[in-house]
């Protein structure tokens, strides 16, 4: 049941994201940097964390996960050192998928040309 | 009247391709990745017996090398233009992205092209999704205690 939760999930949220880029001006960036900003307003109330329970892989694809992640490691810090653990922890559980992206992303560049 | 102009006023009175056709192909192609994660992830848990936060971080992993490859490739860029916000909202964008600017920029050499320029795109999720975490996380922190 979780891989249909999932697949709704998913595809609501890229639908939406669909329906923003057809009847407006906004790019793809302005897109994903507005999802990001989603993504960690809806877990100020925890609501995001719901949604993964229930949605699981479908929930942590979408770029929403991703301002999930760094509001968890930020606020997980934040229970030890108080305010300044905000920015202790932003990157504790959000930083695999940045450097994993940053390693691939320089090692493959220096291996392949573009293509035009 | 020439060729040129009545081929712009065509273009201009055909009906723009559907926006609905253009939603369906966003929910399949993004429920599907949504699904490929949720598989990946009961492969790691289930069958390599990784824990669950272990293993949602290696789906994500995964995930990434496989659209930084195919972008490098080379076949991944159409694919985005037919998908749209189907590959774009999903991390796999992300990874897009960043592997584009990287290789575009590499001609310009590795500092002042490839080093300065791979968050061109991506930056601006970092620096919004880090902003929008320390408001809400200082507004959670207030109001809940973390």
């Amino acid at each position: 049941m979780i891989y249909v939760y999932s697949f709704l999930f998913a595809g609501f949220v890229c639908v939406l994201g669909q329906t923003i880029l057809d009847n407006t001006k906004l790019t793809p960036g302005h897109v994903t940097a507005l999802f990001v900003v989603i993504g960690a307003a809806l877990d100020t109330f925890s609501i995001y964390d719901k949604i993964v329970e229930w949605a699981g892989g479908g929930a942590l694809v979408p770029i929403t996960s991703f301002g999930h992640l760094l509001l968890h490691g930020a606020l997980e810090k934040a229970h030890d050192h108080g305010i300044l653990g905000l920015s202790m922890g932003m990157f504790d559980l959000a930083s695999t998928g940045i450097i994993a992206a940053m390693v691939i992303a320089f090692v493959l560049s220096l291996i392949f040309k573009p293509k035009h | 009247m020439n060729k040129k102009r009545y081929n712009d006023l065509v273009q201009k009175h055909m009906p723009k391709p559907g926006k609905m056709y253009n939603a369906m192909k966003a929910f399949i192609i993004g429920g599907s990745i949504g699904v490929l994660g949720q598989l990946l992830i009961d492969l790691f848990t289930k069958v390599l017996d990784i824990p669950q936060k272990e293993a949602n971080t290696y789906m994500i992993i995964v995930l990434i090398f496989f659209a930084s490859l195919f972008t490098a490739i080379g076949f991944f860029d159409n694919f985005v233009s037919f998908a749209r916000a189907g590959i774009i909202v999903p991390i796999t964008g992300f990874a897009h992205a960043m592997t584009s600017a990287a290789l575009e920029y590499r001609k310009e050499g590795l500092i002042t092209g490839v080093g300065s320029n791979i968050f061109k795109i991506t930056g601006s999720v970092i620096l919004y999704g880090v902003v929008a975490a320390y408001v809400f996380g200082i507004i959670r922190y207030l109001l809940f205690g973390g």
